[in-house]
Parts: C-alpha cells; sequence; structure tokens
C-alpha cells in the first residue's frame, strides 16, 4: 500500500487548472498579501474576499466542500491568538474571577481574534486551490520563470520526486515497529519499554531513512552523471504569457487593490 | 481446538475507493505451511498487514483464537505473529543486531535475563549466534534476512507470516534461507513468487488476484494445472 | 494510527498570523540568506550535492513521520534541522531545510504562504545556526571523543527547538496577534518538553550512524582553535533559552510588551495612513459598505456559476465530436 494519495493535487480541465501556474502563482501569493494588509476589523473586505475565494472554489468544478474541510488545517493555531481577547485593551464585553485573577474580555479583542481566524482561513483556502489546480511540475515551471535560483528549483523537483518514495519507507519501518510491538499472552511486565528507549528506537528509525537516503542519493547521481549531467539542469521553458493571462493577471490584481482600498480606507 | 488463523469476508478498501482486498476467506489449522501467491498488485501483502492489525478492514479476522479488531487484544496478536517484511532494511533499524532481536522482548517488559536468553536463542535457530555484536546494515541481504527472522522469533510468535523471503536472493543464500524455513516448528504463511520453492516446502496454496481469493489448493494438484496458473499471471516452475 | 504524515503543526505559522511588515522583513532576510547558502554550496560541494540534498530533504520530510507515544496520546516527532546540519553542515542544511518548509507550505498548507519566509527563517535558519553553534562547541569540548557526537547532537538539537519556538513567539507578538507575555513563555514551555523528544530522537539517529556511517559523523574531527568562540556562542544560545521565558514571566516583562505594543502600534498603521482623508464617496459607512460587500460577492458567485457553466458548454462540443469518431 503506497501513500501516493499524499498529493493534493487533482487533475482537471476546469478555468483555473488551466490558467498558467505562473499567474496562478503571483495571484494566489497576492491575495494572501492582501488579506494579510487589511486592518483588523474590515469586515466588508473580508466578506469580499471569501465571495471571492469561494467563487474560484466553484470555477475549479472540485465542490466547495472539498476546500473547507480542507481549510481547517490551520485551526490548532489558533491558541496562540486566543489569549488577545483578554490582554487587548477596550469596550469591556464581560468579565469573570478565576482564583486570585481577573479576567476581562474586551470587543476589540474578540474582533481582533476573529479577524485574524478569518484572515488564516481565506489564506489557506487559497493556498489549497493553488496546491490542489497545480501540478508540481508547473508550479517548478512557474518557480523557474519567477526567478527562484535553478539549483533551488533543481533540488525541489528531486525532493518531489522521492517524497513519495521514502514516505513509504517511512511507512514501512514503523509498520515493522508496529508488528513487532507486542505483549505476553500471560502480560505480568509493563510493555513499552523506556520513554528514552523508545525515543532511541525512533532515533534509529531515522538514521537508517538517512542512511538509505545517502546511498540513494550516491544511486541517483551515478545515474543522472550517465546520461550527462553537469551539475545545470536544462528545461524547456513555459510558452510566453498570452493576452488573456495578461487581462487575468491584471484584472486579478486590480480586485485586490479595490477590495484592500474598501478595509483601509472605510473602516 | 481454535484455528490459528481465521479470515471471514475481509474487505479493505484504499481511501479512493478501490477493493484491495474483496471478500477474503480462509482458515488455517496449527502446524500449517501454507504458500500465499498472486501477480503483483493482487492484495497479498495488504492481506498479511491485516494478520496482526496493522491494517484493520471490514469482516472477521481471528488469530491465534483472538479477535483482531479488538484493540484490547493487539498487543497479544503482534507477539503470537511473527511478521517477516520483504525488505529487511525495514526491520532492522537498530545499530547492532542485538538490539534488533532485542526490540520485540524488551517492548514486551521482559527482565533482562529473558530478554538475553531470547536474543541467544533466536540467533541460534537461524544460524547468526556470532552476529549479535555485528552492525545489521553492513550484512549480506541473506543475513539480513535470517536476522530478520530472528527479530520475530525473539516474540517467541505461534505462527510466522513472511512476505517474500526468497525474493532477491543468490541461489546459495536463498537455498539457506528455504532450508531455514524447513527447519522452524511455526505455523507459516508465506507470500511469494517463488514457485519452485513453494512445491518444495509448503503442501498448500492460496492464490490471490485482483483482492480475491481465486483458489486454496494441494499444492501439487495446483502446480499441475498450468492454464489456471497462466489465468492469474504465474508460471509452472 | 498513521493517517497524520506531517509534522505536528505547533511552529508552522498559517497565513493571517503575521502583520506584513514581520512577514516581508523575515522573507527578505530568508532570501539573502539563502542565496548566500545557494552560493556556498555550489561552491563548496560541487554537482554531486544537488541530488543529494533533494534526496535528504524528501528524508527529512519522511523522517518527520516517524514518531513515538509519549503519554496521553501525545507523541514525539523529529523536526529535522539539527540532523541535518550535523549531517550536511550549515548552508547545505538551510537549503535542505527551506525545501522542506517549502513544500509543506506549498504542497500541504502547513505553514503559510507569506509566512513562509519567517517559517524558514525560524525553523531553518534559526534552528540551523543555533544547532550548528551548540554542536560544534560540544565536539570541541570533547576534543574528538565521541561523547561530544552524543551530547554535542542532544543540547543541539534540544537547543534548535526552544529557540526556534521562542523566535516564532516574537514574531507573533510583534505582528500583535499573540500577547507576548503569554506567547513567550507559554510556545518556550511547550517546546522545552517538545525539544527533549527532538533531542533524544536525533540521538538515537547519531548512535545509528556512528555504528553503520561513521564517515557521515566526521568522526575523530575536532577543530580546538576557536574553541572559546563557540563555547561563548553556546553560553549565550543558553542565555537566550533561559532568560527569555523567565524575563516574560516577571512584572517588569510586561512593561516590554508595553513598548512593543506601542512600536507595533506605529508599525501597523503606517500603510493605512498614507491617504487618510479620501474615503470613497457614497460608500463613507460601515453599514452600507458591508451591504455594498454582500452584493458584490454575490455577483461574484454567480458569475463564477455562468463561468463553469460556459467552460462546460466548451468542453463538452469537442467530446461529443470525438464520440461520434469512434
Amino acid at each position: 500500500m503506497h501513500i501516493h494519495f499524499l498529493d493534493p493535487y487533482h487533475a482537471g480541465r476546469s478555468p483555473i487548472h488551466q490558467l498558467d501556474p505562473r499567474v496562478k502563482l503571483v495571484l494566489a501569493v497576492a491575495f494572501i498579501l492582501t488579506a494579510s494588509l487589511l486592518p483588523f476589523g474590515a469586515w466588508p473586505s473580508y466578506i469580499l474576499l471569501l465571495a471571492l475565494i469561494l467563487s474560484i472554489e466553484l470555477l475549479t468544478e472540485m465542490g466547495i466542500a472539498y476546500f473547507l474541510k480542507r481549510a481547517f488545517l490551520a485551526l490548532p493555531f489558533m491558541l496562540a491568538a486566543l489569549p488577545l481577547i483578554f490582554t487587548v485593551q477596550g469596550t469591556p464585553l464581560a468579565t469573570f474571577t478565576l482564583g486570585a485573577w481577573t479576567f476581562t474580555i474586551s470587543v476589540e479583542g474578540v474582533e481582533r481574534v476573529a479577524s485574524i481566524a478569518f484572515k488564516s482561513w481565506v489564506s489557506v483556502q487559497m493556498a489549497i486551490v493553488l496546491a490542489s489546480t497545480t501540478s508540481f511540475p508547473q508550479l517548478l515551471a512557474a518557480m523557474r520563470a519567477l526567478r527562484i535560483p535553478k539549483l533551488l528549483v533543481a533540488i525541489f523537483g528531486l525532493m518531489w520526486r522521492y517524497i513519495f518514495v521514502l514516505a513509504d519507507e517511512a511507512l514501512r519501518l514503523l509498520r515493522a515497529r508496529a508488528a513487532r510491538s507486542g505483549a505476553r499472552r500471560d502480560a505480568p511486565y509493563k510493555t513499552g519499554g523506556t520513554l528514552a528507549w523508545r525515543a532511541r528506537v525512533t532515533g534509529g528509525m531515522a538514521g537508517s531513512l538517512l542512511v538509505r537516503s545517502f546511498e540513494r542519493g550516491d544511486r541517483i547521481y551515478a545515474a543522472m552523471a550517465a546520461r550527462g549531467y553537469d551539475g545545470e539542469t536544462r528545461t524547456l521553458p513555459l510558452p510566453a504569457l498570452q493576452t488573456w493571462h495578461w487581462l487575468v493577471l491584471g484584472a486579478g490584481l486590480i480586485i485586490y487593490i479595490l477590495i484592500w482600498l474598501v478595509g483601509a480606507l472605510i473602516v | 481446538m481454535h484455528h490459528t488463523i481465521q479470515v471471514h469476508n475481509l474487505v479493505f478498501k484504499y481511501p479512493d475507493g478501490t477493493r484491495a482486498l474483496d471478500d477474503v476467506s480462509f482458515t488455517i489449522a496449527p502446524g500449517e505451511k501454507v504458500a500465499l501467491v498472486g501477480p503483483n498488485g493482487a492484495g497479498k501483502s495488504t492481506l498479511i498487514l491485516h494478520l496482526n492489525g496493522i491494517l484493520r478492514g471490514e469482516g472477521q479476522v481471528r488469530v491465534a483464537g483472538m479477535e483482531v479488531g479488538a484493540n484490547a487484544n493487539l498487543p497479544k496478536i503482534r507477539a503470537a505473529v511473527g511478521l517477516v517484511f520483504q525488505d529487511p532494511d525495514d526491520q532492522l533499524f537498530s545499530p547492532t543486531v542485538f538490539d534488533d532481536v532485542a526490540f520485540g522482548p524488551l517492548y514486551q517488559g521482559l527482565p533482562e535475563k529473558e530478554v538475553r536468553a531470547r536474543v541467544a536463542a533466536a540467533l541460534a535457530a537461524v544460524h547468526m549466534q556470532d552476529y549479535a555484536a555485528r552492525v545489521s546494515h553492513h550484512l549480506s541481504v541473506g543475513q539480513k534476512k535470517r536476522i530478520a527472522i530472528a527479530t520475530t522469533l525473539s516474540m517467541e510468535p505461534e505462527i510466522l507470516v513472511l512476505d517474500e523471503p526468497t525474493a532477491g536472493l543468490d541461489p546459495r543464500a536463498r537455498r539457506d534461507v528455504i532450508k531455514l524455513l524447513r527447519e522452524l516448528p511455526q505455523t507459516m504463511l508465506i507470500a511469494t513468487h517463488d514457485l519452485r520453492m513453494v512445491a518444495e516446502l509448503l503442501p498448500r496454496t492460496l492464490v490471490m488476484d485482483q483482492g480475491r481469493v481465486v483458489a486454496d489448493r494441494a499444492t501439487p494438484a495446483l502446480l499441475d494445472d498450468e492454464a489456471f496458473l497462466l489465468a492469474h499471471g504465474l508460471e509452472k516452475p | 494510527m498513521l493517517s497524520a504524515p506531517l509534522a505536528p503543526p505547533a511552529m508552522h505559522i498559517p497565513d493571517g498570523f503575521l502583520s506584513v511588515f514581520v512577514a516581508v522583513t523575515l522573507w527578505i532576510v530568508t532570501i539573502v540568506i539563502v542565496a548566500i547558502a545557494l552560493h556556498r554550496v555550489s561552491a563548496d560541494l560541487g554537482e554531486r550535492q544537488v541530488p543529494m540534498m533533494g534526496v535528504l530533504a524528501a528524508a527529512i520530510f519522511a523522517g518527520q513521520m516517524l514518531n513515538f507515544p509519549v503519554a496521553g496520546g501525545t507523541s514525539g516527532h523529529l523536526l529535522g534541522a539539527a540532523l541535518a546540519t550535523i549531517l550536511m553542515g550549515p548552508w547545505a542544511a538551510i537549503i535542505i531545510m527551506t525545501c522542506v518548509l517549502g513544500i509543506q507550505g506549498l504542497i500541504f498548507q502547513d505553514g503559510g504562504l507569506l509566512a513562509m519566509g519567517a517559517n524558514i527563517f525560524n525553523m531553518g535558519i534559526v534552528g540551523v545556526i543555533v544547532t550548528h553553534f551548540v554542536y560544534r562547541s560540544v565536539r570541541a569540548l570533547a576534543g574528538g571523543k565521541p561523547w561530544g557526537i552524543f551530547v554535542g547532537g542532544f543540547l543541539s538539537a534540544w537547543l534548535s527547538v526552544i529557540i526556534a519556538a521562542l523566535v516564532t513567539a516574537l514574531e507573533l507578538a510583534l505582528s500583535g496577534t499573540s500577547p507576548a507575555n503569554i506567547a513567550v513563555p507559554a510556545m518556550g514551555g511547550i517546546h522545552i518538553l517538545i525539544g527533549l523528544g527532538e533531542g533524544l530522537i536525533t540521538v538515537g539517529a547519531l548512535a545509528f550512524l556512528y555504528f553503520v556511517r561513521p564517515d557521515l559523523l566526521n568522526v575523530g574531527e575536532a577543530k580546538p582553535a576557536g574553541a572559546s568562540v563557540w563555547i561563548a556562542g553556546l553560553v549565550v544560545a543558553l542565555a537566550i533559552a533561559l532568560a527569555s521565558p523567565l524575563a516574560s514571566s516577571f512584572p517588569d516583562g510586561l512593561e516590554w510588551v508595553a513598548e512593543q505594543q506601542g512600536f507595533l502600534h506605529i508599525a501597523q498603521s503606517a500603510p493605512y495612513q498614507i491617504i487618510p482623508d479620501y474615503a470613497l464617496p457614497g460608500i463613507a459607512n460601515k453599514e452600507l459598505a458591508t451591504i455594498l460587500a454582500g452584493i458584490v460577492g454575490v455577483l461574484l458567485v454567480f458569475g463564477a456559476a455562468f463561468g463553469i457553466a460556459y467552460a462546460r458548454r466548451k468542453d463538452r462540443a469537442p467530446q461529443a465530436a470525438s464520440r461520434t469518431l469512434n
């Protein structure tokens, strides 16, 4: 059993899938930048961003539910922001005491936490749209076109190729460990060993993964060198952007600026 | 008397809905030595991972008289079933041979004296008693294979389940492993493509294809049925 | 059981949690340092290292799946910055961690895109630098004896996690998305424990490597020269690790927080005061703006639905054509 389903890319022919990866990458990052630039509590702009991302999700023809379900990934991180409901000064909303401590929840604090959650939520949806409608080779081509150093892109590409191989390897190591993590039938003993022993065994697994990766790296280099690799990665460039790509890019950026203006000037 | 392995209507689906195991049923009696053959992707490895609860499907799996579905049984089942994986490097992740063979007994919480006795006995059983202090990674594939078997023997399992024990071995190492498997008294289920070994070692054969058990017959009769073998991607040895 | 192949999200900052000021500053710092690292790696190591770094980045990514049960359903994981540094040296490790964190953010949304600069900075750069300082110092102290590998490995892995977490907490505080007097001690405290797991796993991995491939650890190599510099680095690192959580839990720490928030206020309000009085005519009040936003939103969704219908119709035509040919 392999874990190729890790790859979030869904092949498709929707307009979002067919958009040039360079344009898509720039628009996705600019969307997130717009969300981050908006001040706390700029709700009209937040609603516009949500409407925009929902429209884009509709256009992917993958079903909005897919995106909304995955978008809860960033939720645990909200814990870091939660204390703000007490620490931000402002109009008190509620007060309660816990032992010697008195906590005051402020309206401004609640608004700030809700703003952070909302910005994070729409941003992660855009990141999911990008990852699920753009294949990794397309992303690599976009990175190359956006002047990310070739060496780094080449390493990214090799890494992607072997992520699934090595994730399988890690999975098999975990299974082999689980298969021997047993208890005696007449068990009078405490199973599992000590914490330090468990950690050391896990370290051994990591070490074995690394050693095998070193050996694999040498073999890959030999195979690449055998085909004429000399340190330079040569690829075919992406075709030049067509007029409609520029139009989409321009329109997207203008929409972002308008949304930002609504938030920055009115609120 | 309980069956050693009892699988009833087992179904396992991948997250994308593909049926890797489709209504698999069979039983294996204590002391039996059974082959599991079939083309790549037939579901052999997936089935094996169900026998000690690493994967769980729908249907019933009972091993050594215990229900695999019940969480409370899992540790006991894992001690009762010795699973030997195809790639010994996946199984040997400790610095030395001793540490690897001691993993099972240490996990079980046995006292040090018994751990040492178990390791010595397991290494003796696979004729590798002089290798305890060696580094597993530097051994030959055949030696690694035997150490991998020893890592399960040290748990004193009732049943040995092996995935491709002879794959990738040179003729001599293959012969050594077959000899070793003949010596071991445990009930055995061996997934393999090596039909010559099956003919030599295992009186009964299960054939899997596309997630189903398509035959459960005496090995000699099965190996004579060339048309059937061919239909399921196999070849008469 | 094996359903979470990704690293614990404790330290991967998602988008929305950093102010643009903090995020962009850290992107710039990260780009500069990664560019230097790329330069150094291609000068020092040569083309042989390209496949090696790709595979090791994949190995660190996969290695983060390896876990061990701790207590109450929690488990210890590997982050891997320390191992990468010890095996490949600081420059290659920075590139490897950049790739790991880049893929995690870009493909798996483990950490944001705008926040990626910060995430690479915290885990890929700070983590690597701390490891390098601490590990080299301890190795030098040990004078080539093997204990230096294991003690150095443990301390460097542990401290790299703690300090990366503290830096993360400071960034959140600076962004106004987490109060410093709570975030710094909380993140620090949790990662003092999480870091222990990292340290123990790293030692286990180093023990395996020590037996199997001692050549990868440069066993016996020690640089006595400059040891004092490294020891100073170690002392500073320890001081940061121990002092930050303490400092911010003292009452005096609150003054420091107030200062930070004052600074924050200036930093944050600046971009919005560029055009302070030019409110758009007609949508000067908040309620009206909200209604208008709602209308535009509905139009956008409607437009998208229309777009789908249009795209579908266009797709169907060639399919129908090919069907008749078959």
